[in-house]
């Protein structure tokens, strides 16, 4: 087990680097930090004196792969990629274009991101895991086919819509919660209602078909047969037997984006102001912050990668069958 | 009235995929497990339902990618020898041609669907009995909305309703005069009379789901030619902050949904099918190395990938202003742009699935066979592994269409999506969201935006089932 776990901690370092290299390719070789400057700087002011200073103030100033003027090891460190990109290997970010430093940032605003993600991801598994064990229950009725034509209705429905048509209804017309907004104390749960029930019912329809498919493969196996044959309820088959025996698929698609909860939801934390990662990326885009964006996306390919060794751990605490030897 | 047509990139692919869509056609007509395939889909009726409203969709979407430019009238040239030919700057579509009257009847801001009147009181000079001007304020009256009403604006109503009216005939009618000719020709078909035909229509016992289509389009013409009957005279879902008229928004972000959806697919295809089908056929380092790169692809965040290369693709586009020569055109090479970075993006899922399928299939005996014959391994890929692969493309094709159409909405109201200029249901959405704050509420643009995006969605959604279950040899059960 130790020894698979190392094993695939090392396969993670080459797409690290891998992602790495894309982004860098991305933000420096597709443009030239002139290009970047000009950009930031806007059109008007450009004197090639102020793209020279802002490219020194931000250390674009040097090669990008080569320093042939360095002495030693100098070659290597002192160049764009070995200061902008290598560097995040050891959690240095740089600062975005505010001059914060974007590594405190992150640790600052994980906070709100999690109070969002968190609820609303255990919540959603409970609440489509239930609806689709109902579907499932009622398989083959009137129930189950306008439960699935429910949910592909409302898996053709925008995000957008939930998020608008949700402040619209309960913080507009019904006044109960805030419309946005975000608390640091015991204050903030009234900030979160709303965002986490809008992310659970955005959720419902897409997850609550997948899932059902899951289950009806494992009702139709031998094993559940066996079962009924028994004189077992119908509900302490559902339970006992297809429910455990689904959750390995379940696993799956599930494990993958906890890690990724962190990173949170850009939709939701920028409709509803919450100051956590998602909001910061959304604004770091719309200010053209490229330090950030490409801090993100290090981090949330290095999240991913946890998230996949976190699906390979989950599998053998769920299967007695998997073992890694 | 002179002009020049325009072929804007997406237009040219498009019009590719039309063609690729009819080769494809073609190619699974004379394969017979891709025909039965196909005539599952056509025995589904939430399918052929789904296939009709979305025919409607693609027949706006493709008449909106014949662009031309008009030529502008050269008025003081009697003089010199006959000018070089100028054309106008704006690029239009046919569509445009055809939603003439839509697009230019543009009021001064918002108003209410059907109204007469704005929706904002205004101060106007009115000339009293007594011929002396006095300020009044007043919702002014609009400048196209029921201006055929002239004086009598309290007649609205029943005009409305006239109109309702006749369109309600004209849809029975006409899904009447299909019904009867799906009837006869059935008949002819079968040998049986029109009335049996007819019956077993009407009972859903037919190879095609004719019952379905017919169901679907009595629903669409329940739908469309109200609004055909009353956007003539009235903006039927009203105007916009700049007077626009929404329902020609709506019209034109059809296309740009397409694109999204479907020039995707265009680029996303070749890669994940070369790279899934050798990297699963050769294996050893060069399975790794294609394995690696989807590994890192696909680490990446998706809408974090998205937005670095857009953000990137903006810096480019400004710095190199010269290279359009029309603002349709860079809004149009920034929609490629977009669709190209999603199909970069997305490609890698397809491309497992199909390596997957290939290191299945490459064990097979009949490929054993066809390798110790000596065939080589272009004509083994050809012959012999894609054609066993096309279910999974097929499949892929369909699911993606309508997570790419809501995908496009997301980005552009994060601000890396479509061009700011162009008109989509993304921009639609962003440019609304507000509006639900004013007071008195704006509701009708997004309201317009969310039942033409669900009614998009929601028939790709079922499409995609109705293909999914048809060409999935698991579904494909004894039934």
């Amino acid at each position: 087990m130790l020894a698979y776990l190392l094993r695939r901690l090392l396969y993670a370092i080459p797409i690290l680097i891998g992602v790495n290299l894309i982004t860098f390719a991305l933000f420096f070789v597709v443009n030239s930090p002139d290009d970047m400057a000009r950009m930031q700087l806007g059109v008007k002011r450009v004197t090639p004196e102020a793209i020279t200073k802002w490219k020194s103030e931000r250390g674009y100033d040097r090669p990008l792969f080569f320093n042939e003027a360095g002495a030693g090891t100098a070659t290597f460190t002192d160049t764009i990629f070995f200061a902008k990109s290598a560097r995040m290997f050891a959690g240095d970010f740089g600062r975005a274009e505010d001059g914060r430093d974007i590594a405190k940032e992150i640790v600052t605003r994980m906070g709100p991101s999690l109070a969002i993600a968190l609820p609303t991801f255990v919540l959603g598994l409970f609440v489509t895991v239930a609806f689709a064990l109902l579907l499932a229950f009622f398989r083959a009725t009137y129930l189950d086919f306008w439960g699935v034509v429910l949910c592909v209705a409302m898996m053709s429905i925008s995000g957008l819509f939930y998020i608008i048509g949700g402040q619209y209804l309960i913080s507009k017309i019904w006044k109960l919660v805030p419309i946005s907004g975000y608390g640091g104390s015991l204050d903030a749960w009234k900030f979160l209602i709303l965002p986490v029930l809008i992310g659970i019912v955005s959720g419902i329809g897409s997850s609550t078909r997948w899932y059902r498919t899951i289950f009806l493969e494992e009702i139709n196996k031998d094993y559940v047969r066996t079962a009924r044959a028994k004189g077992l309820s119908e509900l302490t088959v559902l339970f006992r037997h297809v429910l455990r025996n689904a959750l390995i698929p379940i696993l799956t698609g599930v494990v993958v984006v906890i890690p990724l909860l962190f990173m949170g939801s850009l939709l939701t934390e920028s409709f509803f102001g919450i100051p956590g990662l998602g909001s910061y990326t959304i604004d770091a885009i719309n200010a053209q912050d490229f330090a950030v964006v490409r801090a993100m996306v290090f981090i949330g390919s290095a999240l991913y990668i946890v998230g996949l060794i976190l699906t390979d751990i989950s599998y053998t605490l769920v299967d007695p069958r998997i073992r890694f030897d | 009235m002179e002009f020049l047509p325009v072929i804007l990139w997406s237009d040219a692919l498009i019009w590719l995929l039309v063609l690729a869509g009819t080769a494809l056609g073609w190619l699974s007509s004379r394969n017979p497990p891709l025909r039965a395939a196909w005539r599952r889909v056509g025995r589904s009726r939430p399918g052929m339902a789904a296939t009709t409203v979305l025919l409607a969709f693609i027949l706006v979407g493709l008449l909106d990618s014949l662009h031309y430019r008009l030529r502008l009238e050269n008025k003081g040239a009697e003089s010199a020898a006959p000018a070089p030919a100028a054309y106008a700057v704006e690029v239009l579509s046919l569509l445009d041609l055809v939603a003439g009257p839509l697009r230019a009847r543009n009021e001064k801001t918002y108003s209410e669907p059907l109204a007469t009147r704005a929706y904002a009181k205004e101060s106007m000079e009115v000339r009293d009995a007594d011929g002396r001007m006095q300020a009044l304020r007043d919702y002014p009256r609009l400048k196209f909305g029921g201006i055929h009403l002239g004086e009598q604006e309290d007649q609205r109503t029943s005009d409305v309703t006239k109109r309702l009216l006749i369109a309600l005939v004209l849809a029975v009618l006409l899904s009447a005069g299909t019904a009867l000719s799906a009837a006869s020709l059935l008949a002819l078909r079968r040998g049986c009379s029109r009335r049996q035909a007819w019956c077993s229509i009407w009972r859903g016992d037919t190879e095609f789901a004719w019952n379905a289509v017919l169901g679907a389009l009595l629903g669409l013409l329940l739908v469309l030619l109200p609004i055909a009957l009353l956007c003539v005279d009235y903006h039927v879902f009203g105007t916009d902050k700049v007077g626009q008229d929404v329902f020609y928004q709506i019209l034109k972000s059809v296309r740009t949904a397409l694109v999204i959806g479907l020039v995707t697919t265009l680029v996303m295809l070749p890669l994940s099918i070369f790279l899934g089908i050798v990297a699963g056929y050769f294996r050893g380092w060069v399975d790794d190395a294609i394995q690696y790169l989807y590994t890192t692809l696909s680490s990446i965040p998706g809408v974090l990938l998205i937005a670095a290369a857009v953000l990137m693709m903006q810096v480019v586009i400004d710095t190199h202003p010269d290279w359009f020569a029309t603002a349709a055109e860079r809004a149009d090479l920034r929609l490629l742009a977009l669709c190209f970075i999603l199909g970069v993006t997305s490609w890698t899922g397809l491309c497992r699935l199909l390596r997957g399928e290939t290191l299945k299939l490459r064990e097979l005996e009949y490929i054993q066979a066809a390798q110790a014959f000596g065939v080589s391994d272009l004509r083994i890929i050809g012959r012999h592994i894609l054609p066993n692969l096309m279910h999974i493309v097929i499949i892929a094709l369909v699911m993606d269409f309508s997570s790419l159409v809501l995908a496009e909405a997301v980005l552009s109201y994060v601000g890396i999506g479509v061009d700011p200029t162009m008109i989509s249901f993304g921009t639609m959405i962003n440019n609304a969201r507000m509006e639900l704050a004013r007071e008195p509420m704006v509701w009708w643009s997004l309201a317009a935006a969310f039942f033409f995006m669900l009614a998009l969605v929601l028939a790709a959604n079922l499409l995609a089932d109705a293909v999914r279950d048809a060409f999935d040899p698991r579904m494909a059960g004894p039934a």
